[in-house]
């Protein structure tokens, strides 16, 4: 049995008695239509003695089929962008190497060594300069990089997945993700639009569910989210152990208006002020992104910087600066907008159902 | 002290002054919050899994666990002995702590025994022995089919499911993991 990465075929010789097993060779014979017959081979190259190597490149690209999932990953590039091209956005590619890496609390960034200069958490700063500069659509898929960051549903280098939309509100970019990702299972199952995530079967077509923070809280741990709010850690600690596991288990959902104080860069809703246009969507439990509807007062949004980096080095963090460029774009006036920042990685690992994110990238960090 | 950080597979920390292993483990990070550790425990004590999460970061306490290699003696009634063949210091570890294992050992085998404040808390035997059958029904000549066993039972008292040709005095390789026949073995 032949094999070339492309198509394997069948060989018959007489000669074949020095070949092993991981050589590269020459065949040369009759096509009967399934076998070269009668053939002479000629050896090309021969790897190493050991080959295949248990945990080497073979094996893991061929005989645990990683080869075959970046093909679906390219599908999945390839669909996104006719998703959003179609839709009249236009793809940007961004800085990753910028002079503040953003200031959330639980976000640690890579900073180049002798350098002011980090890599991106994510795009966001710079793709805001854009709308400020009259671009109303567009859309990225970013490497972005955090530190720290390693699991089964995480990789410290991953792709992310951003857009925005001018003049539309954050039920515009739930719109656009339900859709989109409805849109990838079909290219990448067939048709299909349900994907198995911890047991149990999850539909992506159609309108997905809507929940908010506080209704969550109540509903799935007993608890109100405005008394936990000012202790974060407990807060996070009910989310993730009773609130999460709960989360679009047979429908994809949004989980929506989120404590104020958990958005430094999404507007106030403004029908209650507690808390902020932002959302997240879980498919089986699992995360895969965070939209805002946009924060554009430049003079409320230099406030929460100011009291996020003060916060950082209180706390003992990394001191990183507040970009000057980004709060001049928003004095410069950003439209109104809606954006969403989707992990590729994550939702290809969803729809591919793979163990581990690691298991649908090229070489994840573990390889390095 | 140790930290989340150290978590991986097999990480022996105290919890409520039990020794646990970390059996599974998974960093969980909502959108823009608190990192943490999710993790399944397996008590070293009384094998029983439990499920806890651990702040990003939080410190653990390391477990003062040993594993020492062992070459098990005899079995005094109560307790079976093992020696260490570097110092020749012996240690009695009880029916209870070994639960089924003393069924896969013979004199002079060794294992790798678990110890927890100087207390043995568990023996792991080799993956493979070799037990010899001390009775089983006559083997039946001619019978091939493969899926057909029957019991036999080995000079320690271990009973295992075997093919039909084997027979008493016969050698058997077992896996102890999960207590099955593998090959029998020439003499």
């Amino acid at each position: 049995m032949l094999r070339d990465g492309t198509a394997s075929t069948r060989v018959a010789t007489r000669t074949l008695a020095s070949c092993r097993i991981g050589d590269l060779i020459e065949a040369r014979g009759r096509w009967n239509g399934e076998t070269i017959v009668d053939a002479e081979i000629t050896l090309g190259h021969r790897p190493s003695a050991t080959f295949p190597a248990p945990d080497g490149e073979w094996v893991r690209f061929q005989d645990h089929g990683v080869a075959h999932t970046l093909e679906r990953r390219a599908c999945a590039m390839r669909t996104v962008r006719a998703f959003f091209d179609q839709r009249a956005f236009l793809e940007v590619d961004t800085p990753l190497v910028v002079p503040s890496p953003g200031l959330d609390l639980h976000l640690d960034a890579f900073k180049l060594e002798g350098e002011r200069r980090y890599l991106i958490t994510s795009p966001e700063y710079q793709m805001k300069r854009l709308l400020a500069g009259g671009l109303p659509r567009i859309y990225q898929l970013a490497r972005c990089f955090r530190r720290g960051e390693e699991g089964a549903r995480h990789e410290p280098e991953f792709v992310m997945l951003e857009w925005y939309r001018a003049f539309a509100d954050a039920e515009a970019a739930r719109e656009d993700t339900e859709q989109l990702v409805s849109f990838l299972a079909r290219e990448l199952l067939s048709g299909q639009t349900q994907v198995h995530v911890g047991g149990g079967a999850v539909e992506l077509a159609g309108r997905w569910e809507r929940l908010t923070v506080r209704e969550a809280f109540t509903r799935f741990a007993g608890r109100s989210m405005d008394e936990l709010v000012d202790d974060e850690e407990r807060f996070f600690r009910v989310l993730v152990e009773e609130i999460e596991p709960h989360l679009g288990r047979e429908r994809a959902l949004f989980l929506t208006r989120w404590p104020a104080s958990m958005a430094s860069l999404a507007r106030l809703c403004p029908d209650d002020q507690s808390v902020a246009d932002r959302f997240e969507a879980y498919v089986g439990g699992v995360e895969i992104c965070n939209g805002f509807g946009e924060l554009i007062d430049p003079v409320e949004q230099r406030a929460r910087l100011v009291r996020d980096q003060r916060a950082r080095r209180e706390q003992g963090l990394a001191d990183y600066p507040i970009d000057e460029r980004f709060l001049g774009a928003l004095e410069e006036g950003l439209p109104p907008c809606t954006g969403n920042a989707l992990g590729f990685d994550r939702v290809l690992a969803l729809l591919t159902e793979a163990r581990s994110i690691a298991d649908v990238i090229a070489i994840p960090r573990a390889r390095l | 002290m140790a930290d989340t950080g150290d978590i991986k597979k097999g990480f022996k920390m105290l919890i409520d002054g039990v020794p646990f292993a970390v059996v599974d483990h998974q960093f969980v990070k909502p959108g823009k919050g608190q990192a943490f550790i999710r993790t399944k425990l397996k008590s070293m004590i009384a094998g029983n899994v439990i499920d806890r999460t651990f702040k990003s970061g939080e410190k653990l306490e390391k477990a003062n666990t040993e594993e020492r290699t062992m070459q098990y003696l005899y079995d005094d009634g109560d307790n079976l002995l093992f020696m260490d063949t570097g110092n020749y210091e012996q240690v009695g570890v009880s029916k209870e702590v070994l639960e089924d294992v003393g069924l896969f050992l013979l004199e002079g085998v060794k294992v790798d025994i678990m110890f927890f404040n100087d207390r043995p808390i568990g023996v792991t035997p080799p993956t493979f022995v070799e037990l010899t059958v001390t009775e089983t029904e006559p083997g039946f000549k001619g019978d091939t089919s493969s899926n057909t066993t029957k019991p036999a039972t080995t000079e320690t008292g271990l009973v295992v499911n075997v093919p039909l040709f084997v027979n008493a005095g016969d050698k058997l390789k077992i896996d102890t993991r999960t207590s099955s026949y593998v090959e029998r073995v020439k003499n």
